[in-house]
């Protein structure tokens, strides 16, 4: 048990975020308005996110934004920049376009659901269903 | 980084997700939705990430909100699971 | 169905619990992710481009290609919600208050239209109370709302920033014009083809940098060729390139914000909203 402890201390934070997508995922096969799903979507993507964005974290390091860069393109050539001081910028990058592109599928999910209850006047997906299958 | 700041950041942030998809009223899920992504921003800031929050900020509790409670104006407003 | 849901997630979580025994520790420096290209991008960043802010640099030179898709995921989504809402059809019945008097005029057939000024004005569906504080409010804080916009976009280079963060915001602030004052007053000030033409304007500005690169002899986004043409020195080139391309981001994603915004909140017809 005791070589469980560090082992927990040192990961929790992943279980945290597995929590958080199977509510998303939860959330997107169960609940019946498509609303609650898009929802459910949404956070299903912000956790991955979030997830990526912290494998980039290092102890004792700073923000990717290089200090005493600014002022003068000559003083910037003797910067001795060590790796290890600042956080990985490649996860950042990603998920910055992983984001643009959630919000545009969110404007788009939105159109359709309004398109959606403009033709059948209900958002439930049971009661679509049988709509669908009267006609 | 403290790990206290981190947990009870993340907690709040799975109160607001469970709460979102729970509730039956859809404007409230909208405004959980804007609260659920600035605990995000939250944590991102607190991790080192400052252009993903930044990101998230503008993009999450600013123009996804608005586009949510846009939408539930031109669709019923009521749901019932 | 919520039975067979739960089982779903319990076995998805379970076997993602169980996987992450594998994972490197949290906050390693010497983990797979912070190895092999990144030390590369940290430390070869400023000598190369120019530019203190890491994320900016490998976001617009090193992964150049990404964001030109990514911009134009964003004008394909703009395009999308105009294709699937935009609804052309005249409202049956309009209502118009004449303003001198208080009277509320009805048309049935929706032909004639009243010229709306100083004496008729347009009334909504949904009446809402006239607001000064609001509309004095927004009216005052627009500008400096767009001139933070303007900033973030201009200074992403070495604070965080960038295009799409100001394009977003620019967005919001056109998007708070309609909410406080009508949507109206925003689509006769901004038309609907200058939205359009914005927001293909950015894409085109994206890739038409990057073919001028070709043609001046390098690759695709190669922007240390720029110097042919601009009188900037070989440092710092790629710094500016770097600006035309945010500067593209920025002027897509605003447009396609509001394009978005205006067709969802009145089902594409233009004319009332929030």
């Amino acid at each position: 048990m005791s070589e469980f402890l560090p082992m927990i201390v040192a990961k929790y934070n992943y279980w945290l975020y597995i929590v958080l997508m199977m509510i998303g995922l939860y959330a997107m096969i169960s609940k019946n308005n498509l609303i609650k799903k898009l929802v459910g979507m949404n956070i299903f993507q912000t956790s991955i996110i979030l997830f990526y964005v912290s494998i980039g974290y290092k102890t004792n390091a700073t923000i990717p934004i290089i200090e005493n860069a600014h002022g003068g393109g000559h003083s910037a050539q003797e910067l001795v920049i060590h790796a290890a001081d600042y956080i990985n910028p490649l996860p950042h990058v990603l998920m910055l376009t992983a984001i643009v592109v959630s919000v545009a599928t969110f404007g788009v999910a939105l159109a359709l659901a309004v398109k959606i209850y403009q033709r059948y006047q209900t958002l439930e997906e049971d009661e679509i269903r049988m709509r669908l299958t009267e006609e | 980084m403290h790990w206290q700041i981190d947990l009870i950041i993340l907690t709040f942030t799975i109160f607001c997700a469970l709460a979102a998809i729970t509730v039956k009223d859809l404007l409230s899920t909208a405004i959980l939705f804007g609260a659920y992504s600035f605990m995000m921003c939250l944590l991102w800031a607190v991790m080192g990430a400052v252009d993903v929050a930044f990101t998230e900020a503008s993009v999450g509790a600013g123009v996804s909100t608005v586009f949510f409670v846009a939408a539930v104006f031109r669709t019923g407003r009521r749901t019932k699971d | 169905m919520r039975f067979i849901a739960l089982i779903i997630v319990f076995l998805c979580g379970g076997l993602l619990l169980y996987a992450t025994a594998d994972f490197p520790a949290w906050g390693d420096p010497n983990s797979p992710a912070n190895s092999y290209l990144s030390p590369h991008f940290i430390e070869k960043s400023i000598e190369e481009t120019g530019v203190p802010n890491l994320v900016t640099s490998v976001l617009a030179d090193y992964r150049g290609f990404d964001t030109m898709f990514e911009t134009a995921v964003v004008f394909c989504a703009g395009l999308a919600c105009f294709l699937l809402l935009r609804n052309y059809d005249r409202k049956e019945e309009n209502f118009y208050r004449h303003l001198p008097t208080g009277v509320i005029i009805q048309f049935k057939k929706g032909d004639k239209t009243l010229p709306v000024g100083k004496e008729f004005e347009h009334m909504d569906t949904e009446w809402v109370p006239y607001d000064l504080i609001i509309k004095t409010a927004c009216r005052i804080l627009i500008p400096f709302i767009q001139l933070y916009a303007l900033y973030v976009v201009a200074h992403g280079d070495f604070s965080p920033g960038g295009g799409f963060q100001g394009g977003v915001i620019f967005g919001s602030s056109l998007i708070l014009y309609a909410i406080a004052y009508n949507l109206r007053t925003l689509v006769q000030r901004i038309k609907e083809k200058m939205l359009g033409l914005f927001s293909a304007v950015g894409v085109l500005i994206y890739a038409g940098i990057g073919l001028i690169c070709m043609i001046l002899g390098g690759n695709f986004l190669d922007y240390g060729k720029l110097t042919q043409i601009l009188p900037f020195d070989p440092g710092h080139i790629r710094a500016y390139g770097m600006l035309g391309v945010e500067i593209g981001v920025g002027i897509t994603v605003m447009a396609v914000m509001v394009v978005i915004y205006v067709n969802i909140v009145s089902e594409g017809k233009h004319d009332e909203g929030l």
